[in-house]
């Protein structure tokens, strides 16, 4: 068991977004948290990430680039905490043929190998969320948890970013708003709607059908 | 090399245009290393530290008669010039469109308070109006070019929808001024700020401020004054917000003209030889201007001037200047974490907020002054003087950036925090406020051969020594030339790096 949530408020400061939320969640569980924009995704992640920090490898909705640096550094920085101060200072002012040779294959996935030393600021924001996606990646580890990663890339960028995570982590837990991809790569589908977990199934045998109930407005039965 | 990635140029490390002109000038400045004169010439200059240290520790606040005429004639000049320069920075800025009115405003910015004041000394000796005049002229080209530009950024939407045919004056006072206007009261009331640390400066060559009885008490070995002095700079500095309201300006405006002290009989025969006579280059004086003679002199004069004096002058300035803005670049990006959220708690930035507030509250003429006293003459002093104070300014700034920096909720901490994700993001507004600063730093390091570094102050003070006016003037006219070129070129460099072109906080 990574992560237990039982009848817990979860929120910021201004309060809760989401009230009574239980959530289990096991090492090798590949979790879509779906539902509408506002319903409570990013804050539900955000409290599993807020109690897994350590562990877990982030995909934010904005990637936190830093946009004066080269791609290859802001994909480095996923592994600032496994090299010394100084190795990483080396690699800062002179990157280092052993980092280059690790990260070029990610670029290369993802299709950003011409793109490795420009400034990430300079990048379009399908190109960004890759970079993030990138840094997630070489970060490693088991666990990875993602705002939205494919929302600005086309469907066939989104496909190669999602292999590419499923492959990399054990652990997966992604907001999705696309429900087609979402049932498609995983295995459980948490759903939110109204403020709470409406929905919380394995995702086999689920059609888009099943989960069109959260985009609507009306036969929820709340009334 | 038949690889495809060769060819592409992303996928190849390389440093940006921002690094690569890091580089440049760290390599210049480690080039001016070599002729730089950076030898400590006192005896024991640890026995005067630890005598410095005790004074400052035990300040004397007690010689107040010194301590209340100084620092009630500094808040006198400084009153009196930063409004008159006011007043007519804001009467240029009407006319600033006008290429004349930019360049002359340009001209006197380029001349430092202190030169200006030497000047002025000449003409009107120790009267009231050489420090009111040495602080209003260079300030008055400084706010016309701020407020002009304040006044450009009038929203183009609101004069559009004016109803065809508003008078200019209309338009100016119902569209222009009103927004502008919070600006405008904003930096004068910085410039205030600033005309403190100038009217403090100017003691140094004879008005009655600060920086007349500090130079007194150091000659004296008198630390303990010196320290109450200071101390009480600060205070008023930083206690500025409280006793300058506007609703008391006019009590202080009316009550500063009787405080002003100094000689007050101004000799219309003066003025006149100054003009016609002392400025005139002496070959010319009372020459025959049709004999050959008289040019082939003057061009004589002129290249000794040049060569023997304005040369090895610029020569120092520049190389002084440049190690300077180095050194102020690497203190500034290692004070700002001193004042930074990401890095320290709010004790830890009470101290270096303290620490950063008397650095840049010290004019850097003092500090110059205080180290040479430590050091001896040489450009030691001078840089580390110039380096602290430029370097807390910047730092202080880079440091309310650093705070509006949103991070990742798993970045990193300490150091890989500080280069990875901090620096990265500050730099270009880093080099925006440094490139600033160097035409600032130049125009102090040329001023700083008046405490006897061989900048051209030093030339110009000799010069002022053995009464030769014209050699000052044309030396004060290169001096201006030298710092309108370091303008110019630093305006070139942040466009090339696209850095932003307004950093007003920032300017002189």
């Amino acid at each position: 068991m990574l992560l237990q949530l039982v009848r817990q408020d979860l929120g910021y400061d201004q309060g809760p977004v989401l009230r009574d939320v239980s959530l289990e969640i096991r090492a090798g569980d590949r979790i879509a948290l779906v539902g509408e924009s506002g319903a409570g995704k990013s804050t539900l992640l955000a409290a599993i990430q807020a109690r897994l920090l350590d562990q877990a490898a982030l995909v934010p909705q904005n990637p936190g680039l830093v946009g004066s640096l080269s791609v290859f550094h802001n994909i480095y920085m996923g592994r600032l905490r496994q090299h010394g101060t100084w190795y990483n200072l080396l690699n800062l002012v002179w990157p280092q043929r052993r980092e280059i040779a690790a990260i070029r294959p990610l670029v290369e996935r993802l299709g950003l190998e011409e793109k490795l030393f420009e400034a990430a600021g300079a990048l379009s924001g399908g190109q960004q969320q890759r970079v993030g996606v990138c840094r997630a990646l070489h970060q490693g580890g088991s666990l990875v948890l993602g705002d939205e990663p494919v929302s600005a890339v086309d469907n066939h960028q989104a496909r190669t970013v999602l292999d590419a995570l499923h492959e990399q982590f054990d652990t997966v837990i992604l907001a999705m708003h696309d429900v087609d991809l979402a049932l498609r790569y995983a295995s459980r589908i948490v759903g939110l709607k109204h403020g709470g977990i409406v929905l919380d199934r394995p995702s086999e045998g689920m059609t888009v059908a099943d989960l069109d109930f959260l985009y609507r407005d009306s036969d929820d039965g709340r009334g | 090399m038949t690889g495809g990635v060769e060819t592409i140029p992303g996928a190849r490390p390389r440093y940006s245009p921002s690094v690569r002109v890091s580089f440049v000038f760290v390599v210049i400045a480690v080039a001016c290393l070599f002729p730089a004169d950076l030898s400590v010439t006192t005896l024991d200059p640890w026995s005067e530290i630890r005598r410095m240290l005790l004074g400052v520790l035990t300040p004397d606040f007690f010689a107040v008669e010194a301590i209340g005429t100084a620092i009630l004639q500094t808040i006198a000049f400084a009153l009196l010039g930063v409004a008159l320069a006011a007043v007519t920075g804001f009467v240029l800025a009407q006319f600033f469109h006008l290429r004349a009115v930019r360049a002359a405003c340009a001209v006197v910015r380029a001349i430092h308070e202190l030169f200006w004041a030497l000047i002025f000394l000449q003409v009107l000796g120790l009267s009231p109006l050489t420090g009111v005049l040495a602080i209003a002229i260079p300030y008055a080209g400084i706010c016309a070019k701020v407020y002009a530009e304040t006044l450009e950024e009038a929203p183009a939407a609101a004069l559009n929808v004016l109803p065809a045919g508003v008078s200019t004056v209309s338009s100016f006072f119902y569209v222009r001024l009103p927004d502008a206007w919070v600006h405008i009261k904003n930096y004068t009331f910085y410039r205030f700020e600033c005309g403190l640390r100038s009217s403090a400066v100017l003691g140094f060559v004879g008005l009655p401020t600060l920086g007349y009885y500090l130079e007194t008490a150091f000659g004296e070995g008198n630390y303990s004054e010196a320290a109450a002095l200071l101390i009480i700079f600060y205070v008023l500095i930083a206690t500025l917000r409280f006793w300058m309201r506007p609703k008391l300006l006019g009590i202080y405006l009316l009550a500063a003209p009787f405080l002003l002290e100094g000689a007050s009989d101004i000799r219309f025969d003066n003025i006149r030889r100054f003009l016609t006579e002392d400025i005139v280059p002496a070959p010319l004086r009372g020459a025959d201007l049709l004999d050959v003679q008289t040019w082939v002199a003057l061009q004589d004069w002129l290249q000794m001037l040049l060569t023997d004096q304005a040369l090895p002058g610029i020569v120092a300035t520049v190389v002084l200047t440049q190690i300077a803005l180095v050194a102020t670049a690497f203190l500034a990006l290692a004070f700002f974490p001193l004042i930074s959220m990401q890095f320290f708690g709010r004790f830890g930035r009470t101290i270096g907020h303290v620490f950063l507030v008397v650095a840049r509250s010290t004019p850097e003429f003092i500090l110059v002054y205080v180290f040479l006293q430590l050091w001896g003459p040489s450009m030691l002093p001078a840089i580390v003087a110039l380096a602290l104070h430029n370097g807390a300014i910047i730092g202080h700034l880079l440091g309310r950036y650093s705070d509006e920096i949103r991070l990742r909720p798993d970045s990193a901490a300490g150091l890989n925090r500080y280069a990875f994700e901090i620096v990265p993001r500050l730099y270009g507004q880093f080099l925006a406020f440094l490139f600033y600063r160097w035409e600032i730093i130049m125009r102090e390091t040329a001023i700083l051969g008046v405490l006897g570094i061989a900048t051209l102050g030093f030339y110009i003070d000799s010069a002022i020594a053995d009464i030769r006016l014209d050699r000052v003037m044309l030396l004060i006219v290169v001096t201006a030339l030298l710092n309108l070129a370091i303008d110019a070129l630093s305006r070139g460099i942040r466009a090339r790096l696209r850095l932003s072109t307004r950093v007003e906080s920032c300017q002189g």
